[in-house]
């Protein structure tokens, strides 16, 4: 019931904000310089990259408490978040295509930055993929954790790809700390992650419950068996 | 705005939320699933113990 009324309460609390943001974005941002308003995908591309590697990071966290601990609730939560970072980061890959294509002229560029996160995206989706193969539970999980920490090693790949000194890459460089982006979008950006970390956030619980409810069809066919 | 920028901003956003939907979509329809085996197996349960 709780779980219930948090997915309910994030979720509506998310599709605010995200409007409101939306219509900040739209209507009150002046176009950028040299882009034109081609420029306002970065408040749903960058958003999606950051949110993904805060669910990542969770699932690494939880990956590592399983194997300490051998509690399937965190195998359960590690599976919901990397899902929920998953389709994440297939959003900031598509969008980061369509921002490209249209300054550059072509969909894909096989720089340092745009092949890590790739990777990572496949590397993620070969453990959802994976995971369902493995018929027992504890093995399942157990290989699910390995996978997870083992893909978090792009993680740091795709942060430095456009930090590394005398790597050129395609990707613009990283204009959030260089000062490179004027303060007027600061507001809006920061409030576009918060708008989606709500969203994913509800996504989480609502795949956790199936998560718990799928170990309780587990148990009852289980049980079944024995009758 | 120009129309040229216009148009990819409208192909970036859309593809946006064509994935998020998607995906809510996914877990909505597994969801019901998920449910729909509950009952069964919980009722099936219940028979074999009477």
């Amino acid at each position: 019931m709780l779980r219930a009324k948090a997915i309910w309460i994030l979720g509506l609390l998310g599709a605010l904000v995200m409007i409101f943001n939306l219509h900040a974005v739209f209507m009150n941002l002046p176009d950028d310089a040299l882009q034109g308003g081609v420029y306002r995908i970065i408040f749903i591309h960058v958003p999606a990259a950051l949110n993904a590697d805060i669910f990542y990071t969770i699932a690494l966290v939880t990956s590592v408490l399983f194997l300490a601990k051998k509690d399937f609730i965190y195998d359960s939560i590690s599976v919901a978040c990397i899902e929920v970072a998953t389709m994440l980061v297939l959003v900031n890959l598509v969008t980061g295509s369509i921002w490209g294509k249209s300054q550059w002229g072509i969909w894909w560029a096989w720089d340092l930055r745009m092949t890590t996160q790739l990777m990572c995206f496949l590397l993620y989706l070969g453990y959802l993929v994976v995971r369902p193969a493995i018929a027992e539970p504890t093995q399942r999980a157990t290989m699910s954790a390995f996978i997870s920490i083992f893909a978090y090693a792009d993680i740091p790949l795709v942060f430095m790809a456009i930090r590394l000194p005398n790597v050129r890459t395609q990707h613009p460089s990283a204009v959030l700390e260089t000062g490179q982006m004027a303060r007027v979008y600061w507001t809006s950006f920061g409030v576009g992650v918060l708008a989606l970390l709500l969203i994913a956030s509800a996504l989480v619980l609502v795949r956790l419950h199936q998560e718990t409810s799928q170990r309780e069809i587990d148990s009852l066919r289980r049980e079944l068996h024995a009758l | 705005m120009d129309i040229g920028s216009l148009k990819f901003l409208f192909y970036g956003y859309s593809a946006a939320w064509i994935v998020i939907t998607a995906f809510v979509l996914l877990l909505v329809s597994r969801g019901q699933k998920i449910d729909r085996e509950l009952t069964r197996l919980k009722s099936l349960v219940e028979d074999k113990e009477r």
